[in-house]
């Protein structure tokens, strides 16, 4: 019985998070557009969370591609479908493996690194000491970061997207020896218009969703480095499970506008 | 120390009452900083001497109660009109809160960013973030990160920091916790120093009683949320009050 309510209230927990993190939401819509605006530490974010995740998406989606197309291969070639290799691997990345892959690890990578470090600005009251100066820390740390993210994770899954396909044409090559120029031509010929748009639009609900919990939890941190922690932590498993929440909805959506 | 010769009130607080669930901190007190003066609040740990100071510039809202600040009422203002009341503090966090991303220099700086203009100094950036730290003795560390200096060099730049906008009042949260005998005294006496050179008037949070002796115009001891002793450090050290009595046994 005491399982169960601890489960419970771990669930109605996550619920009153959820709603917390809208208000929070609603305060970053109503702030971004008004000024003053911190355009300086927007494109030093903006570098910070795109240029220095480059590798790790990179390597993740070349493996991906590699691994996705080496397992898929033996079972396509026992129906004699192997040509349909590029497109089924096209098709499969760019709508769903890539976008979530790509936002899982920036989950991880991202969403803790800014959980982390403004809870650690929380807990070391370097944010009290930003809103005694004259600055407001909400339109210095939170807006610059979510908006940061909402603008780099498409163009990171955009990018992974692109190395996971190469990595599947490398294995095509070797294997099949497939060209990589005639790979390519498969793959754009398999794309159409309603696998490339609903996959773009998630991905800036991915990134925001990555920078909201990520600023929230920070912002939100408890007093003491076990709080810095949980914040960490905590931005991951929750961004991670809106990620999927958020992707489910896209689907749920775009089956409506677009034939899936 | 000598009292000051004015007696213009630049902070008074009235009936300030902060209470966390049942945990009533504060319970109706009163304050007045006159201008020039060095007023400590001696309470404590967990009297709630950090939650009064965090109201004052509104990290926190207090639950009822005035503050007033250069005939200002805190409570009152919009974030525009207190971000530039803001201007005319100094605050000393307790742990010096460096923005440990940036270095001396930059943490200087960003203060300045966006109320240089409105409080029209001639000087340019890089002189008045010079002439700070030449004033706490850290004109060298200008380019170090945070993590590359001492306790007390943190303090320095942390009141370096509160200076650049000149302000006219200076908050100090517990200044000289954290630290070793020589260094607390250093930042005492640069304490002292600064208050001559920029005619401030200071409110000092500390449990510190040397501090308080050295620094002191007033003490107002802060227990169980309210005043319960004011006077000069010699009026209390007489005083024959037990809880009174406590804080200076030693």
């Amino acid at each position: 019985m005491s399982h169960k309510l601890t489960f419970s209230g771990r669930i109605s927990g996550f619920f009153f998070e959820v709603g917390d993190m809208s208000l929070f939401a609603v305060r970053y819509f109503r702030e971004v557009f008004r000024g003053p605006y911190e355009f300086r530490e927007l494109l030093n974010q903006c570098y910070t969370i795109g240029n220095r995740s480059l590798l790790l998406v990179g390597v993740t989606g070349f493996i991906l591609g590699l691994v996705f197309t080496l397992q898929s291969r033996p079972t396509l070639m026992e129906f004699g479908a192997e040509s349909w290799m590029p497109s089924m691997v096209s098709i499969s990345i760019v709508r769903e493996i890539g976008p979530v892959i790509t936002a899982l690890i920036c989950a991880g990578k991202i969403g803790s690194g800014i959980g982390a470090e403004l809870g650690s600005m929380k807990v070391t009251e370097q944010i009290d000491a930003m809103e005694v100066s004259g600055t407001n820390p909400f339109k210095y740390l939170v807006i610059t970061r979510i908006t940061a993210t909402t603008l780099m994770i498409p163009l990171l899954i955009v990018f992974g997207d692109f190395i996971a396909l190469l990595g599947s044409a490398l294995v095509e090559n070797l294997k099949g020896g497939v060209s990589f120029t005639l790979y390519f031509n498969k793959v754009f010929n398999a794309l159409s218009f309603g696998d490339l748009l609903p996959a773009t639009i998630k991905s800036f609900f991915f990134g925001f969703v990555i920078g909201l919990v990520g600023c929230y939890k920070g912002y939100h941190c408890k007093k003491g480095t076990l709080g810095v922690g949980e914040a960490s932590n905590s931005a991951v498993v929750y961004a991670s499970m809106l990620l999927f929440i958020v992707d489910f909805i896209a689907v749920f959506i775009s089956d409506i506008f677009f034939e899936i | 120390m000598e009292k000051p010769t004015q007696i213009q009130p630049v902070l008074e607080i009235k009936d300030l009452r902060k209470s966390f669930g049942d945990n009533h901190v504060l319970r109706g007190f009163n304050l007045v900083l006159n201008k020039g003066e060095n007023l400590v609040v001696m309470g404590k740990s967990g009297s709630g001497k950090s939650v009064m100071i965090k109201c004052l510039v509104g990290l926190m809202q207090a639950d009822s109660g005035s503050i007033q600040i250069n005939n200002k009422s805190i409570v009152t203002l919009g974030q525009v009109e207190l971000d530039l009341l803001r201007t005319e503090i100094g605050f000393l966090f307790q742990g010096s809160a460096l923005y440990d991303s940036m270095t001396v220099k930059e943490n200087l700086e960003f203060p300045l960013r966006r109320h240089k203009k409105k409080l029209n100094f001639k000087q340019s950036n890089d002189e008045l973030i010079l002439e700070a730290l030449k004033n706490v003795g850290l004109e060298d560390a200008i380019d170090l990160m945070p993590s590359e200096l001492s306790g007390g060099m943190k303090r320095r730049v942390a009141l370096a920091r509160a200076l650049i906008m000149k302000p006219k009042i200076i908050l100090y949260d517990e200044p000289t916790t954290g630290l070793d005998p020589i260094t607390a005294k250093e930042i005492i006496a640069l304490m002292r120093q600064i208050q001559t050179q920029y005619d401030t008037s200071s409110l000092i949070i500390t449990h510190d009683v040397d501090c308080a002796r050295v620094i002191s115009n007033r003490i107002i001891l802060l227990i169980d949320g309210i005043n319960y002793a004011e006077g000069t450090y010699q009026e209390l050290i007489r005083s024959h009050d037990p809880k009174v009595k406590a804080f200076f046994k030693h």
